[in-house]
């Protein structure tokens, strides 16, 4: 949220394209995107990439779970192939970490703008909402929402939006705010334009700046999120693989085999912190214009 | 005399407090190494003021800060040296530089408030300044702080001591600025921009202030100003600055009154000469613009916007810093020097006048006993806020292809009057016509396509007027199809015909705001606020915030667009020289009421309302000879939360006559011309007022 509220301060200037192009400049937003390209990667070929079905058991491998030639990462203990359960496992996070980041974004950009734009009981009514939901740690709203509507992606993808959506009403609202007294406004409010066309035409796109590196780190946290629900089980039923889940089901055997709990962490990690340099890179990009 | 000790002591007296040598000063960014001053001589003797002047971008303020070794990360001094006080200050490390800064050497900046600490007291911070470099006690640092803020015509110095900065008004803040850079008795003050925010009244205050110092303290000081006639009041010397180099220097009467190169007749032509009118001549703005420092010509820097060029002596060796003959201590950096023709700064076309408007006499606007009262909603910590009283009883008129201008110092009503008009605000009391309709109480989502299509604004500052998402031609696509209820097709074609209307080429359609310059983003905004073709534009300080260069070329093209579209035209101003070059009638504002109305010629002279005298006599004059006696105005504008039952101006006025303008409502004297002043003072003796403050 720090890092949010920095990059608010930086004035939106710039195209995105141009930015992406300046990311070759950035050592470090140059990784992050590197690391994250991977993952996509590895996602969208995951069929050919997986060297087995990520469910099957294999039984002989449950005596040596070990890494080996045929399991370069090893097996779990269901006997299951890490490496092929990482590589499907990474199709769920990529899959719904992105849908749940644009609808948190789409609820969050609307009630923001209304919120901002408006201002007097529509900005009261919304800013007391989002101070509720902001005042519960999110781990606990996460819990309470999806013990409520109980575990699947969908579950997922509305518990995210009510545990994101808070902070990017904030953001956008603060910018509106500004924005709005600016006078391009004022000049379109004098040729007569309806409110819907000044939020969505002229102040959206000028709220882009600080909500493109606040989209890189929301994605990583609802990749964390996502993992933390899996690993509390309230993540994507079973037997789907899912990098929390995985994580989950063999933490117990930490002691014994660290390599089945440590693999699935290992790859939230990188795909976490792909997504923070990338937001760094993205930042340090902006602020340099 | 053979003594060595005192000829060093006069050898030292002698030396002048500060050299450049050859300076050259350079930024290294991602696109190379930029040279921004190539080389850069001069010398300041001590109690000397000189003035750096020229456009935006020419190098000004890079020069201040390479003098106080600020130049940042990406910034130094490639070449060259700077000695102060005959010590080369690249030599000096960082222990004897701050020893120097603050005590031999400060700086005034043009916000007051990036130089002040707002959680800490005036007086903690001017007491700083001494206990460090002079290590004197808290209580000897405290009596210095006492007696310069009064040197510094601060009443109550005693009470300021104990505020907080944002407890001061503008110009009180600039006040302590200048007294914290006082505190140690600088050698050096380089003061960046000093009075550029501030109100006129309150700018005459502060160059009066600074002139008077100098000489009581024998400071020198280097004055940056992009405004010709602070310069004058303030400054010996005058250095004129175009592309980092020093293209004229010299006393500042002679460089004003005869100008040489052809940059500095550039400047002084592009403003409004006092009693020059827009039916008497057109401004002569300088074309073109300060190029990029990555590509620096080999001759003369300004060829490519010089009328006297002449490619083959110009643009093909390194140009000469040349004497004028007959001149002393008067350079200049042009070769033509000798060729050029005598300026002549005050040419009015003689005989037939460019243009004179048909007097129709027809008002497209009326504001009838208007009123606008803010009336803030109640916070659980008081029900009962003040009222705001913005707009109080204005009456005024603005006639069919006609310029209303509406001056006044910040605060004074003129921004809420262009609210009510373009209906962002609705009118507490009394009637707005415009043309057929009464519009006072519609506010712009209600009013109907016509009424929308008839009023359009163009606004002050360049870079918040266009929206930096939308590309030039988008903007004016869209307000020709609002407006005009056209297709899409069609208005492509009008944005062309719109471009070219205000000078701007074709392919300008495809750019977005941030690559264009100040000017041409205001022509954009004036293009957009034309798509309309509207009955009445409202111009709100629209050449303020732009080089006076770029605004005579702003100035000249609404005159044109006036003349072709027959629009009418309310030009709301703080700038004295360039109402009086282009409006016809006058409304000064002071506190939310209209203390004198007439036509330009009629309020431009006596008999005065003593505001507006005050005003005229505090307006900058870029002309030598012209300057006049002012009148500084006391105290600040009282709040307008306040009922004053008499005269607003009562509390700052030098002629206040006595009890009566503060208890009884001033009488408004109305001449059969049309000239209305409100004033307790009788209209025969306004008229005897200062002759002098008119031309």
């Amino acid at each position: 949220m720090v890092q949010a509220e920095q990059a608010l301060k930086v004035k939106s200037s710039g195209r995105f394209w141009r930015r992406l192009k300046l990311l070759t400049e950035s050592p470090i937003g140059l990784a992050g995107a590197v690391l994250v390209l991977f993952w996509v990667f590895v996602a969208i070929f995951a069929p050919w990439l997986a060297p087995y079905d990520p469910n099957a058991n294999n039984y002989e491998a449950l005596a040596d779970p070990l890494p080996n030639d045929m399991f370069l990462l090893g097996t779990d203990n269901q006997g299951r192939d890490i490496l092929s359960r990482i590589i499907w496992g990474s199709r769920t996070v990529l899959i719904v970490a992105p849908i749940a980041t644009f609808c948190a974004y789409v609820v969050g950009c609307t009630l923001g703008l209304l919120s901002g734009y408006y201002r007097g009981w529509v900005d009261a009514v919304i800013s007391r909402l989002t101070d509720i939901l902001l005042s519960f740690p999110a781990i606990v709203l996460y819990i309470l929402i999806i013990m409520r509507l109980g575990p699947s992606a969908i579950n997922v993808i509305v518990a995210v939006i009510f545990v994101a959506s808070p902070q990017i009403i904030r953001i956008v609202r603060g910018i509106t705010l500004e924005q709005r007294e600016l006078d391009y406004v004022t000049a379109a409010k004098m040729r007569g334009e309806s409110a819907i066309y000044i939020m969505l035409v002229e102040i959206l796109p000028n709220t882009r700046g600080p909500l493109i590196v606040d989209s890189c780190l929301r994605m990583g946290y609802t990749t964390i999120q996502i993992g933390v629900l899996g690993f509390l089980g309230l993540g994507l039923p079973p037997p789907d693989p899912d990098w929390g889940g995985m994580v989950q089901e063999t933490y117990g055997m930490m002691s014994t085999w660290p390599h089945m709990s440590l693999y699935p962490a290992i790859a939230i990690s990188s795909l976490v912190v792909g997504f923070s340099l990338l937001a760094d890179g993205l930042r340090e990009i902006s602020l340099r214009d | 005399m053979t003594n060595p000790a005192s000829l060093r002591q006069t050898a030292t007296v002698a030396r002048p407090i500060l050299e450049l040598h050859d300076v050259k000063i350079s930024y290294v960014t991602r696109a190379g190494r930029i040279d921004v001053v190539p080389a850069l001589n001069f010398s300041l003797a001590k109690g000397e003021a000189l003035g750096l002047v020229g456009e935006s971008g020419c190098g000004k303020s890079t020069v201040a800060y390479a003098i106080m070794k600020y130049l940042g990360g990406a910034g130094r001094i490639t070449n060259g040296q700077i000695l102060f006080n005959g010590q080369d200050m690249a030599r000096m490390s960082e222990d004897e530089l701050r020893r120097i800064r603050g005590s031999k050497l400060a700086m005034v900046y043009q916000d007051p408030m990036s130089s002040l600490n707002p959680t800490m007291r005036i007086g903690r911070q001017l007491e700083e300044v001494p206990m460090l470099h002079m290590k004197v006690s808290r209580e000897e640092a405290r009596q210095r702080a006492i007696k310069l803020l009064g040197e510094v015509n601060l009443s109550d110095p005693e009470m300021i001591m104990e505020r907080y900065p944002h407890q001061l008004s503008g110009g009180q803040q600039q006040r302590v600025v200048i007294a914290m850079a006082l505190m140690a008795e600088p050698d050096l003050l380089v003061m960046d921009e000093p009075t550029t925010g501030l109100d006129v009244t309150v700018e005459a205050a502060v160059l009066d202030l600074v002139a008077q110092l100098r000489h009581k303290h024998d400071t020198a000081i280097i004055f940056i100003s992009h405004n010709l006639g602070t310069v004058l009041r303030v400054c010996d010397r005058v250095g004129v600055m175009y592309f980092g180099e020093l293209v004229e220097e010299g006393p500042i009467r002679e460089v004003f009154a005869n100008p040489r190169h052809p940059y500095t007749r550039g400047l002084l032509d592009s403003i409004p000469t006092m009693g020059a009118d827009k039916h008497s001549r057109r401004l002569s703005p300088i074309a073109g613009q300060v190029p990029s420092a990555l590509a620096r010509p080999v001759g003369c820097g300004f060829a490519a916007r010089c009328s006297f060029c002449e490619p083959a002596a110009c643009t093909t060796a390194p140009i000469p810093t040349l004497p004028i003959p007959g001149e002393a201590h008067h350079e200049a950096k042009c070769v033509r020097l000798a060729e050029l023709p005598p300026h002549r700064r005050f040419q009015v076309v003689q005989g037939e006048a460019i243009s004179e408007t048909a007097k129709t006499g027809e008002n497209v606007l009326t504001i009838d006993h208007l009123y606008k009262i803010y009336r803030p909603s109640g916070t659980i910590f008081d029900s009962k806020p003040a009222e705001v009283r913005a707009l109080t009883d204005i009456e005024l008129t603005a006639e069919r292809g006609r310029t209303l201008a509406i001056v006044g110092e910040s605060g004074c009503g003129k921004s809420s009057l262009a609210k009510v008009l373009t209906g962002i605000e609705v009118a507490t009391q009394g009637k707005v016509k415009l043309i057929d309709w009464e519009i006072g109480h519609i506010p712009v989502e209600k009013r109907s396509q016509a009424q929308k299509k008839s009023i359009q604004m163009v606004f002050q500052n360049p870079d918040s007027t266009l929206n930096p998402s939308h590309t030039v031609g988008f903007a004016i696509r869209r307000a020709l199809q609002r407006l005009r209820g056209i297709t899409a097709s069609q208005a492509k074609t009008q944005a062309a015909e719109l471009l070219r209307l205000v000078n701007l080429p074709m392919e300008f359609v495809n750019r977005r705001p941030r690559q264009l310059s100040g000017g041409q983003k205001q022509r954009v905004a004036i293009a957009r606020a034309l798509a309309g073709d509207p009955a009445l534009i409202i111009a709100d300080e629209p050449v303020s915030a732009l080089d006076v260069s770029v605004q005579a070329a702003i100035i000249n093209l609404l005159i044109d667009l006036q003349e072709k579209r027959d629009a009418t035209l309310v030009f709301i101003s703080h700038d004295l020289s360039v109402v009086r070059f282009l409006a016809d009638h006058v409304a000064v504002m002071y506190l939310g009421r209209v203390v004198e109305y007439g036509t330009v010629e009629q309020v431009y002279a006596p008999p005065y309302h003593p505001y507006t005298e005050a005003l005229l006599s505090a307006a900058p004059v870029a002309e030598v000879g012209k300057e006049r006696d002012r009148i500084i105005l006391e105290g600040s504008i009282p709040s307008a939360t306040k009922l004053i039952p008499g005269c607003p101006f009562a509390s700052r006025c030098p002629r206040k006559l006595g009890a009566v303008c503060d208890d009884q409502p001033p009488p408004e004297h109305v001449t059969q011309q049309g000239h209305r002043i409100a004033c307790h003072i009788p209209l025969e003796d306004l008229a005897k007022l200062n002759t002098r403050a008119a031309e």
